[in-house]
């Protein structure tokens, strides 16, 4: 049995958790200045409500998995991204304390109302951007970053800092298709078509400057035999994005959401398929940081046993709140 | 050297303002979350509509203060990457795994209840919301369970094999490093310090309600229950944190050195030192009013024992004294304040004046905020009374940190400082407005879609149609009936 491989699998799927699930109340929370002050935005932020918090807490297991799992990788990838981290710390504060505060404080609304949106969009941007600092490459010396604290700005960092901002957009705007009813839900699709076209337009400036970024990802992608894989993925995005448009254009309620989903797994795969074997790209691979079998067996046991009460337990809380919401909330 | 020096200490700095700052939230959340598990039990048990309206009075609290404590929670599991790198290294194979099971056992079990708990009392029906909300509570208990183990172990490191590399490694038992020496006796103290704390709040909020009408059946309610925890409680919290002083003392000495202000040792029996100014240039307590022996006799039980002071730890491994000795003082001292009005409220409780006892009321309000200082005061004694060490007696607070340049951790502290303080500020504003608020009859929960029309017809008789303060008109017009 390979832990280090089992634990990449964990860390990957908290990951993708989070991005599935906080993508959608990020999202929201970049496109709340589009929707009108009153029942649209009053809707918009009901139908997160009761489950960001939870959706938030797969950061943190993304982060303590990868403490635990990986300690190297993390005692050189955060200092790597320090100012990132921190604003997107921050960022999330903002937008966290936003959801109670807004409603507490009719009188300054309209500034909680930004901090939803300002916390929304930094966290968004600098997700992006942490997951491109660490795709161009880490500087290390020994067990430490070696880098200075600017290094993580370059124009492809920006570039996948935007492409996650699009594609948290388009996972928002879909849930409030599913999610909402009458002229917020027809306002929610013009936004979800708008953000279709950025994300899918991203997402190819950015898997193209990742292949010439580095030989390395260049022969991944076109070389044999992961070519014979790796050609499915843009040909199921292109079949992805065509389902999503036309379900858009047809009025489909529910579909759109997962198909936006579908092009985050997508992407993911193609993430995987760029780094594996490595955890920090040419540099460290899953084994060599990895923390020895004692711990990754004792945690092990832990998720096995946890992981699937977490997901019934969080599968319940959605189903609990399942269905259209309104701007009175669920009652 | 300089450069590097200064990185570390600011991100000391940044480390102890983030997590004071979020302490204060779990302190409160804790105690809480059990509060409003009691409350709606007795709700259910008795069907008293009182226990309702006291459940959804707090819980309103309890969702900004959660929410509080979440977001400066998250920022705490990235502070042991961003500023202390060689720390999560070295000691990540050993403690990162039980902060995987805090996330995996408590973290998800607050957050998936917690939106039940607080919108879907009508979803779900009474029992399971019942339910729902002991599994928040349960998660805020075992969030500190696995997160004290953590630190007890950085106090009291066992059950590790050293790597070649440098790591901490896991022995052969993970029970050894869970169970370490002094984590019983820390869960104890902690939780216990919570449930005071909240109980401070409880009934702090009780009686200024009391002083403003003292027939408030429902401020009532809240403050014999906050009395009787504090009656209770409050001893027993003085004999657990008694308890973790001795074992304090077994293990870290030189931290009760410093609680107690003893650079010199006494072989014949050493004095409690009262109250005085310590200073370490001279390495003698200044205008110290103490009583002879006492030390050895609370710390060794024998008035002749002899105690060892500072004068036996190498410099280098001294703790800084003012911080601790002052620190200590204030959370002892707040401890049995805290015991004094527990007693008071007993006498008045015997003589049948716990709600007409202005005095009683003015105290309990002025010590309405006590807990919080005095878990930051004891917080600030045992963190600061352990250094020069992150991982104690093997790894300097020096070697820990990540290798940044001083500018980028002192933007970040400056950023944490302004953020922390306006955020934060504003939701403690928020929570003492609600507390402002009298408990009453008809009380509305925690609604998404505050100010909707339609949603809270079915909760509270046409309270809605005022805008600015909606909570305001069913009690205004309770009392103009």
């Amino acid at each position: 049995m390979d832990l280090p491989l089992i634990w990449a699998f964990i860390i990957a799927f908290a990951v993708f958790a989070y991005v599935v699930m906080d993508g959608f109340d990020l999202g929201i929370g970049v496109l709340f200045p589009g929707f009108a002050v009153g029942e649209e935005r009053d809707s918009a932020m009901n139908s997160i409500a009761p489950v960001w918090d939870g959706n938030e807490t797969w950061l943190v297991l993304g982060g303590g998995g990868l403490f635990a799992a990986f300690p190297l990788a993390y005692a050189v990838v955060l200092p790597a991204t320090y100012p990132l981290i921190i604003a997107m710390l921050l960022g999330l504060v903002f937008r966290g304390v936003a959801f109670e505060f807004r409603w507490r404080d009719p009188a300054h609304r309209a500034f909680w109302d930004l901090a939803f949106t300002g916390g929304s969009l930094l966290a968004a941007m600098t997700q992006g951007m942490i997951l491109g600092a660490l795709l161009q490459g880490i500087e290390i010396d020994g067990r430490n970053y070696a880098g200075s604290w600017w290094n993580w700005l370059t124009p492809y960092t920006l570039l996948t800092g935007l492409g996650t901002v699009a594609g948290y957009a388009l996972l928002g705007s879909t849930w409030l298709v599913w999610k909402l009813e009458g002229p917020a839900q027809d306002h929610a699709r013009r936004m979800a078509f708008r953000a279709a076209i950025a994300t899918l337009a991203m997402l190819a400036a950015v898997s193209l400057y990742t292949v010439f970024l580095d030989a390395q990802y260049f022969d991944r992608w076109f070389s044999m035999p992961s070519v014979l894989f790796a050609a499915n993925v843009p040909l199921l995005t292109a079949i992805i994005a065509f389902l999503l448009f036309r379900g858009l254009a047809k009025g489909w309620e529910v579909a759109p959401f997962w198909l936006s989903l579908g092009l985050f797994f997508l992407g993911m795969a193609g993430l995987g398929l760029s780094m594996y074997p490595y955890i920090v790209p040419d540099q460290i691979t899953i084994w060599d940081a990895a923390a020895p079998d004692s711990s990754q067996v004792f945690m092990l046991v832990g998720v096995a046993i946890t992981l699937p009460l977490i997901l019934a337990y969080t599968g319940w809380a959605y189903w609990v709140f399942r269905g259209k919401v309104g701007h009175e909330g669920y009652h | 050297m300089l450069q590097e020096l200064d990185a570390i200490l600011l991100a000391r700095i940044q480390f102890a303002f983030t997590v004071s700052f979020h302490f204060i939230f779990p302190a409160f959340s804790i105690g809480l979350a059990s509060y409003l598990a009691v409350l709606e039990g007795l709700w259910l048990k008795t069907g008293e509509q009182r226990y309702h309206d006291l459940f959804k009075y707090w819980v309103k609290i309890f969702a900004v203060a959660f929410a509080m404590g979440v977001v400066s929670g998250i920022v705490m599991s990235y502070q042991f990457g961003t500023n202390w790198a060689v720390f999560s290294d070295r000691a990540g194979p050993v403690i990162g795994p039980l902060m995987a099971y805090e996330v995996l056992t408590a973290f998800f079990l607050e957050a998936g209840f917690l939106g039940v708990m607080l919108f879907g009392m009508e979803k779900v029906g009474r029992k399971l919301h019942f339910a729902a909300t002991c599994m928040v509570a349960l998660g805020t208990f075992i969030s500190a369970f696995w997160i004290l183990s953590v630190n007890s172990w950085m106090h009291t490191p066992t059950g590790f094999v050293m790597g070649d590399n440098g790591q901490f490694l896991p022995g052969e038992s993970w029970w050894d490093i869970v169970f370490n020496p002094s984590f019983p006796y820390r869960l104890v103290h902690t939780v216990i310090a919570a449930y005071l704390t909240t109980a401070f709040a409880v009934g702090g909020v009780g009686a200024w309600h009391l002083l403003k009408d003292r027939t408030n059946a429902h401020a009532r309610t809240m403050f014999s229950m906050a009395m009787w925890m504090a009656a209770l409680v409050a001893p027993v919290q003085i004999f657990a944190g008694d308890m973790h002083g001795l074992n304090t003392l077994e293990h870290q000495p030189a931290k009760v050195m410093a609680m107690e202000g003893h650079y010199r040792s006494h072989p014949e029996g050493a004095p409690l030192i009262l109250f005085g100014i310590p200073d370490s240039e001279a390495e003698t307590v200044s205008y110290a009013i103490e009583i002879p022996k006492a030390s050895s006799l609370i710390l060794k039980h024998d008035p002749d024992a002899p105690l060892a002071g500072l004068d036996t730890i190498p410099e280098e491994d001294r703790p800084p004294v003012g911080i601790v000795f002052w620190s200590f003082r204030v959370m002892v001292g707040i401890g049995f304040a805290m015991l004094g009005i527990g007693l008071w409220s007993l006498v008045a409780r015997w003589r049948g004046r716990l709600y007409d006892w202005r005095w009683l009321h003015r105290g309990a309000l002025a010590m309405a905020p006590s807990g919080f200082v005095a878990v930051l005061a004891g917080w600030i004694t045992t963190e600061v009374g352990r250094q020069p060490w992150t991982v104690y007696g093997l790894l300097r607070t020096a070697d820990s940190a990540s290798p940044l340049d001083a500018p980028a951790v002192a933007t970040s502290l400056v950023a944490f400082v302004v953020v922390y303080f306006a955020v934060f500020g504003a939701g403690t504003w928020y929570i003492l407005k609600l507390m402002a608020k009298s408990p009453h009859p008809g009380e509305r929960g925690v609604k998404i879609g505050e100010r909707g029309p339609i949603r809270t017809a079915g909760i509270t008789p046409g309270p809605t149609q005022n805008p600015g303060d909606p909570d305001s008109l069913p009690r205004n017009r309770k009392e103009a009936e």
